[in-house]
């Protein structure tokens, strides 16, 4: 395979062809739904605006946040502990934030405190938790155990998900079936507001994390290499878990707990345009945020009335790809 | 002249471990071979993972150009100092070329992509450690010893002033091997590369210029391989009295009865 002459180049078309098939999604995701919408339509009849910038476009724009996240910090999560397999739902840095805003949806923290939802700052703290905990287990000195990781990534998961079961049952039941229905994974929201206050605590985050791209890509070479090209890789390893569980921890109290879009994406784009993080990073920004879409327009359109959870369609999607990863890496192993 | 690299009355323990490195100092000049031996469990890793910045000392200090390491800028600091560790696992199939661009990475400014002149560096360098043919190859798909070519491909790609390298040899084929050091003696020469070596491999170590040699974390002994690669003096470095060395043209033969 001859690559072309420069990281640059390369950098620069995948993010033109992936920006392309984002707006190809959108726009997929903005014409699918039960009502039919004609864009002509939307500048004389106010039912049909209403249903587009209330509900459609949210919902599109929610789907594009929440894939754009959980790519990210999947990728950045395998170069980290360089595992293949890690993504925020494996680790359970996923569930750990949905334990956390469970808590404060049972005690009923709608408030805000500087404007931020108390919900999010449960999510975040429960995510930071799982992330630190999965760390501490899996890490041995310089190294982190692959097999710890995943499994200590299951255990967490596995409490957490126990934890919610507990808060479901001891709280009344209204708040026990929102956070049922949040849970499960959902899309659906009304109006453009909690969009904007999503972006304000997520676009600075990806951006940070983006920032640590050529770092994160000599750490995913080798950890110790990283360390003697300059890289401070302790620092680094710190911000990067603070920026994912605080993405995952603002995402899971948004959209519920939507698993393997942080696996798929990001080896999908490793296999389009290679393994440089530089491009695996931005580009599942933009994959996440596309495939998220679609699989949410499949879910809306994929039964005659109604419609399923995204989280089922991601999970159907993921789960096969998890379980092929795992062969290929048992492969490599037995080279 | 001051040494313009030094490492003085270094210790290391592990966590609260006994110390596993004592008391050991050893200086490199500009063009200088030096090769580190001593049995397995000497010491020898360790050592070398401190002199590339990679563990903290307990006690002793190292100077680069008489400035302590720790007051070096880490990136600058990369661009003296190059370290090829014993081996690299691959959780990703990164292509060879894309492992030794990356050597490229204390040259380049923070939010600049490598360019065209770091790709032909990264070439050069492949093409100095004979690993020209395997640019195109994923890394996960190459054998032990053709990633310890690319691995070093990669620290030259670095252009560091002092190479580590730790048991570089241990994978390499006898031809390999011997491209390997006729490849370090020429960088050694022509570009006044310092090297410092860590191997098993005695007879390689007679194109040193000096051996240091360390038992259970003590330097055992040090000086030139004429004065090293002796019967009496390695029989104390292995504690083993079979230990033989002879000296056949430019050649010293080392082997062990069995």
């Amino acid at each position: 395979m001859i690559l072309s002459p420069t990281i640059g180049t390369r950098v620069v078309r995948a993010l033109a062809i992936l920006t392309l098939f984002l707006i190809a999604s959108m726009a997929v995701g903005l014409s699918v739904g039960s009502q039919h919408i004609d864009p002509a339509s939307l500048f004389r009849d106010s039912f049909s605006r209403t249903l587009f910038f209330r509900l459609r476009l949210p919902r599109v724009l929610l789907g594009s946040i929440v894939g754009s996240s959980l790519a990210l910090t999947g990728g950045a999560l395998q170069a980290l502990f360089r595992n293949p397999l890690a993504d925020p739902y494996t680790l359970g840095v996923s569930g750990g934030g949905a334990l956390g805003a469970s808590i404060a949806i049972a005690l009923g923290w709608s408030s805000r405190v500087a404007g931020i939802p108390l919900v999010f700052a449960a999510s975040f703290a429960g995510a930071m938790v799982a992330v630190s905990l999965v760390r501490t287990i899996a890490r041995t000195g310089a190294v982190v155990l692959p097999g710890a990781l995943l499994l200590s990534g299951v255990a967490v998961n596995l409490i957490a998900a126990a934890g919610v079961l507990t808060i479901e049952y001891l709280t009344d039941p209204s708040s026990a079936l929102r956070i049922l229905r949040w849970l499960i994974g959902s899309l659906d929201i009304v109006g453009l507001q909690p969009i904007g206050r999503m972006l304000w605590v997520l676009a600075p985050a990806w951006l940070a994390l983006l920032a640590l791209s050529r770092q994160l890509n000599l750490i995913a070479i080798d950890e110790d290499t990283a360390a003697t090209l300059g890289v401070n890789v302790r620092r680094c390893e710190a911000i990067v878990h603070t920026l994912c569980a605080l993405i995952v921890g603002v995402t899971v109290s948004a959209g519920g707990a939507i698993g393997f879009v942080g696996l798929i994406v990001p080896h999908a784009v490793r296999m389009m345009f290679g393994e440089d993080l530089r491009i695996v990073l931005p580009g599942s920004l933009l994959l996440g945020a596309a495939f998220l879409i679609l699989a949410d327009a499949l879910a809306r359109t994929v039964l005659p009335s109604g419609e399923l959870p995204v989280g089922a369609i991601t999970g159907l999607a993921g789960g096969p790809v998890f379980l092929w990863l795992l062969r290929r890496r048992q492969q490599y192993a037995a080279m | 002249m001051p040494d313009w690299f030094e490492a003085q009355h270094l210790d290391y323990s592990y966590a609260n471990g006994p110390l596993v490195v004592r008391d050991v100092s050893l200086a490199s000049t500009p063009g200088t071979m030096t090769a580190v031996i001593g049995a397995n469990g000497s010491g020898k890793s360790t050592l070398i993972r401190m002199l590339a910045g990679l563990l903290r000392p307990r006690a002793g200090k190292i100077l680069l150009e008489g400035i302590l390491f720790e007051d070096w800028q880490p990136r600058r600091r990369a661009r003296e100092i190059a370290y090829v560790p014993q081996s690299t696992a691959a959780a990703f199939p990164f292509h060879a070329i894309d492992m030794v661009l990356s050597g490229r990475t204390p040259h380049t400014l923070r939010f600049r992509f490598e360019s065209v002149a770091d790709v032909e560096k990264a070439r050069e360098a492949l093409e100095t450690a004979g690993a020209a043919h395997l640019a195109g190859r994923s890394f996960t798909s190459l054998s032990g010893g053709e990633r310890q070519m690319v691995i070093l491909a990669r620290a030259l790609a670095q252009e560091p002033r002092l190479l580590l390298l730790d048991e570089p040899s241990s994978s390499l084929d006898l031809k390999h091997r011997a491209a390997l050091i006729r490849a370090l003696a020429g960088l050694s020469e022509k570009k006044n590369l310092s090297v410092i070596m860590i191997t098993h491999d005695l007879q390689l170590t007679g194109a040193f210029d000096r051996i240091l040699a360390l038992r259970c974390g003590e330097m055992a002994a040090a000086g030139t391989p004429d004065e090293v690669l002796r019967d009496d003096v390695l029989r104390d470095i292995y504690s083993d009295p079979d230990v033989h060395a002879r000296r056949i043209g430019d050649q010293t033969l080392v082997w062990v009865d069995l």
